[in-house]
Formats: C-alpha cells, structure tokens, sequence
C-alpha cells in the first residue's frame, strides 16, 4: 500500500467549502445568495407550519418566492446581472431541486385531474404527456435540453441552458407526480364525489375544499417519494456539463493541491444528500401523523 | 306521529318524472317510470334489492343520467345544463347509506362547507344555523369532533344535519339505516320522523315498513326497474293488488 494515510483531511472540504456552496458566484454579489437561502427558509416554514399568524401571507410570498429568488440570484432590475453558468454546487443542486418540487406538484395535480376528466381531448393530452415522460430516462430529457432543443429554436435565439434543464426536471417529475397523486384521487371511496354533488358543489370546488385535501393526504409517502428522488437525480446535470455540488467536487478534486481526496468529498456530499432528504423523509411523516382524523373502530 | 291521511292533492307538484328509462349499459335498469311528487308529501319506496329504487332517487339529482324521457325537479327540467344541475342539487338534499360525511372535516365544517361555498353564507350566520340543525338531530356536543370519532347512527344524524343546512326543499334518503347497528336505527328514524312532521318533502328508500306505516303518504313497489304498485300504505300493506307485492310483503314481513 503506497503511503497509507493516517486520517480523513478536512481541511479539503473546509478550504473548498465557500466554491462546493456558492460555485463561481461573484464575490461581492455572494450577499444575494445568502439572502436566497435566508428567504427560502422563511417560505418552507411559511408551507410547511400550519399555525403561523398571518398564513395567508406566508403562502402569497412562497408562491412569489421562485421569481423573487429568480430576480436576486440572476440580476436584472437594478442588480447587477450574473449569468447562469456562474451558479454551481450546493446552490446549483438547490436551485434545481426547490424549482422541481415547487412547481412539479401543481403541474402533476393539473395532469392527474386532466387523466381522469371525461374530456377526451384533455384526458388524451395528459395520458401521452404522462407515459411518454415515465417512458423516458431523465438522462435522455437533459441531453435533448441541453443539444436537440436548439435545432428547435429560431436561429441565433438563445434560451439559457439552466432554464432548459430546468423545465425538464419539472416536466420530468410532474409526471411522476401526476401518477401518485391519481392513486390518491382513486383511493378515494366514490361516495365522497357523490356528497360533495349532491350539496351543489361545482367541480372545482368540491376538488379544491374534498376531494384533493383527501387524495392529497393519501398521497403523501408517494409525493415525498418522487421529491427525495427528484432531489437525488438533480446530480444528473453533470452530465450535460452542469457543474452541482458533484460536478464541483469532481472538479476540485483534480486539483494537484488536493488529489486523492475523493472520501473526503463524497462522504460530504453524501451527508448533504442524507440531511436534505431524511428531512423531508421525516416531515412527511410528521406530516401524515398531524394529519390523520381519527378512527373509532 | 304525523298526519296520515294529510291531503296533499292540492299542493303544487315538485317532482315531476315522465316516461324516464335508463340504462347501465345494456342493462335496462328503470323502465319507463312516472311519477308525481306533491310538495310536502312523503314517499317510501321499496323493493326487492336490484330493482332499481337507488338509481331511480338518484336520477332526481343527476348523480345518475337518464336517457329517455323527462324529470322536472321544482320547476327546473334535468338536461345536461350544467347551471340547471346545480340548481336542482342545492335544492335537494340526500342521505347516504354509507354517511359520506366528509372525514377532513370536524362535524361543524361538514355542515357549514356548503353554505358557506355554494349559498355564500357568511361563516357566522353558516355556523349558527349548523348548531341549531346540530341540536334539532341531538348531537350539539359533538360539533368539533370528526366523523371518524363518531358512531354509525351519530354520524347519519350529522349526514342529515348537513343536508338540512341547505334549506332544501326536497330530502332523499337512499336506504339511510341499511348501514347501521339494530340499536342505532331508532334514532336515526326518530330524527326522520321529526323532519317528516316538520312538512318536508321526502322520498325515502327503505326497507323499514314501520316507518313506512307511520309517515309515508305513499308506498311505492318496485320490481326490475318499474313501479309495480304504489299506494297509502294502509292499502298497500293490507290490501296488496299485485302478486309480486304480496310476494314481497309475505317475504320481508314473515319475521
């Protein structure tokens, strides 16, 4: 054995560890990153809690939060522009994963009412969206992101390539969505349709205020599911040369200064992943416990 | 008990059902039904399981389409008109067999979702009215637990309650006691018995003759998806015309 080392070297990841978070985000500008970080936590407590003074307002600024966070972290408007290829590592991997999950659930929700509708039309659209995405490696959707999407493009247009990705992994988890969310819809006993019928419910309302709370519930494992792997699959990026917190990692590693690290590195981005996820993993579960109403039986 | 013999021929008609057939598929499940419904008056119908009672009360709020001929519920016809639809169905109130109480909700937003979402009640004014039909079914106590918590014949109670909470002018009970305990049957019929003496327009579904006997105008017979016989119930329980009444008679009154 060639020069056994005698522990782990932390100090890699320490002195790397502003690049594996910020990426080649401008230093002086670092300030609107942390202010992203900041605000995103305010607007996962304000969905997540249930009993916040003012909860109506939590949810109007979540709603805004994406393009609040799309304006501080790109520029424009008075802040000084960053381009997309500037974003990297952790807040490249959460850029993804948070637009993924915010946006893929009403998507999926929108495609799982329109599977079921007794418009065959809206129900034909959804039916071949939903299996041609499942029918399709995510990996396939990036590289038609990243080369196939430009041929469709007028010439000399130029759709960034995060946005690209972007909506594919949206696209790409809607789907998924859309199919849990039906086992939920379905799990429904058809009686509580019938009720909410019969007291004049028009079907938006009965979906809004008893059928989706109900199939939503059921639906929880199977939605934080899709999630935590959207979550994990966001490291596919780095094959179509997106630099996330694997990318970056791979990259530092090169570095004649720190070779041979490799340990080191994926155990740090294995316990990135496992915070994020088991914390989602765990409200969940917190979540189905809060919400269950109680049997007599 | 109510008045038996109250006349009702002089009201004004609220449901009329005309030449009205359906079909499950191939199967041919009402076949060329009439009916008249007098506001205020009060019709059990019965009949062998299959025979079509379900579909034929679930027809008069479109929870089931029929194909052929008209229904006039309380002026407005059933057609695909979506507005019409939902018009009628907040003016008719159904019961379930299986409660369909909303299990999300406590039983107070059980009663006050729809007037709050389809009457546009304020939510003062919707909860106040949901505590007096919560005391007029007995249960005032339990308006902030969830039905779950709540035992069969309760939860009925509450499933009337919250039909009542729309103000409707018709009620129909699709075999509204076929789901519980012997023991709780009582009073979900008493609550009944109580909404029938207040003048309420009533089809119910049901195989308790007792409660036929004791409220209904009318009893209606029916037999693979027709009306075979209807008649007072004095009449009809004692004086049965046609043989499959009798049959049926003799088979659910032996014991």
């Amino acid at each position: 054995m060639p020069n056994p080392r005698e522990g782990a070297c932390w100090a890699f990841i320490l002195g790397s560890f502003e690049f594996f978070v910020y990426g080649w985000y401008p230093d002086t500008e670092k300030w609107r990153v942390n202010l992203s970080f900041i605000l995103l936590i305010f607007a996962i407590v304000g969905v997540l809690k249930e009993t916040l003074p003012g909860k109506k307002y939590w949810l109007w600024f979540a709603a805004a939060f994406p393009f609040i966070a799309a304006w501080l972290l790109l520029g424009g408007l008075g802040l000084q522009p960053v381009e997309t290829s500037k974003l990297g590592g952790i807040l490249l991997t959460i850029i993804i994963g948070v637009t993924g999950i915010s946006f893929s659930l009403p998507i999926g929700i929108v495609l799982a009412l329109g599977r079921r509708s007794n418009m065959p039309a809206l129900k034909t659209v959804c039916v071949l969206f939903i299996e041609f995405i499942r029918g399709v490696p995510l990996i396939t959707l990036l590289f038609v992101a990243s080369t196939m999407l430009t041929y469709f493009l007028p010439p000399g247009s130029t759709f960034d390539l995060l946005m690209r990705v972007l909506i594919m992994v949206t696209l790409f988890s809607s789907a998924y969505i859309a199919e849990v969310v039906r086992g939920g819809l379905q799990g429904l006993p058809p009686g509580q349709y019938e009720a909410a019928d019969s007291l004049g419910l028009t079907y938006w309302k009965a979906h809004r205020l008893i059928i989706l709370p109900q199939a939503l519930k059921i639906s929880i494992p199977g939605i934080v599911n899709t999630f935590i792997g959207l979550f994990k699959d966001t490291t596919l990026v780095l094959i179509i040369g997106m630099m996330d917190i694997v990318g970056l990692g791979r990259a530092r590693l090169n570095d004649p200064y720190w070779l041979g690290l490799a340990g080191e590195l994926y155990l740090f981005i294995a316990i990135f992943f496992f915070i994020c996820c088991f914390s989602m993993s765990r409200y969940s579960i917190n979540l189905e416990n809060k919400l269950s109403t109680g049997r007599r039986d | 008990m109510p008045e038996n013999n109250l006349s009702t021929a002089n009201a004004e008609t609220i449901i009329s059902i005309t030449g009205m057939h359906k079909w499950f598929g191939d199967f041919h499940v009402l076949k060329d039904i009439d009916l008249e419904v007098k506001q205020g008056e009060r019709i059990v119908i019965c009949g062998p399981s299959g025979s079509g009672k379900s579909t034929l009360i679930r027809c008069i709020n479109r929870l089931e389409e029929h194909q052929q001929g008209t229904i006039v519920v309380d002026g407005t016809e059933l057609t695909q008109d979506l507005k019409n639809i939902e018009i009628i169905r907040s003016e008719v109130g159904m019961v379930f067999q299986q409660f369909n109480l909303f299990p999300h909700l406590t039983v107070l937003e059980n009663l006050t979702l729809a007037p709050i979402w389809v009457r546009k009640t304020p939510k003062a004014e919707a909860e106040e009215m949901a505590m007096q039909y919560l005391e007029r079914v007995k249960i005032p106590e339990q308006s902030k637990k969830y039905p779950g918590q709540l035992s069969g014949g309760q939860q009925q109670r509450v499933a009337i309650a919250r039909s009542l909470c729309m103000n409707p002018r018709i009620m129909l009970f699709d075999e509204p006691t076929s789901a519980l305990d012997p023991e709780m049957i009582k009073e979900v019929l008493d609550v009944m018995i109580e909404l029938a003496e207040s003048g309420m327009t009533m089809l119910v579904v049901t195989h308790e003759m007792g409660f036929a006997t004791a409220v209904a105008h009318r009893v209606i017979f029916m037999d693979g998806g027709e009306i075979i016989e209807a008649n007072d119930p004095d009449n009809f329980f004692n004086n049965p015309q046609n043989d499959r009444t009798k049959l049926f008679l003799s088979q659910i009154l032996q014991h």
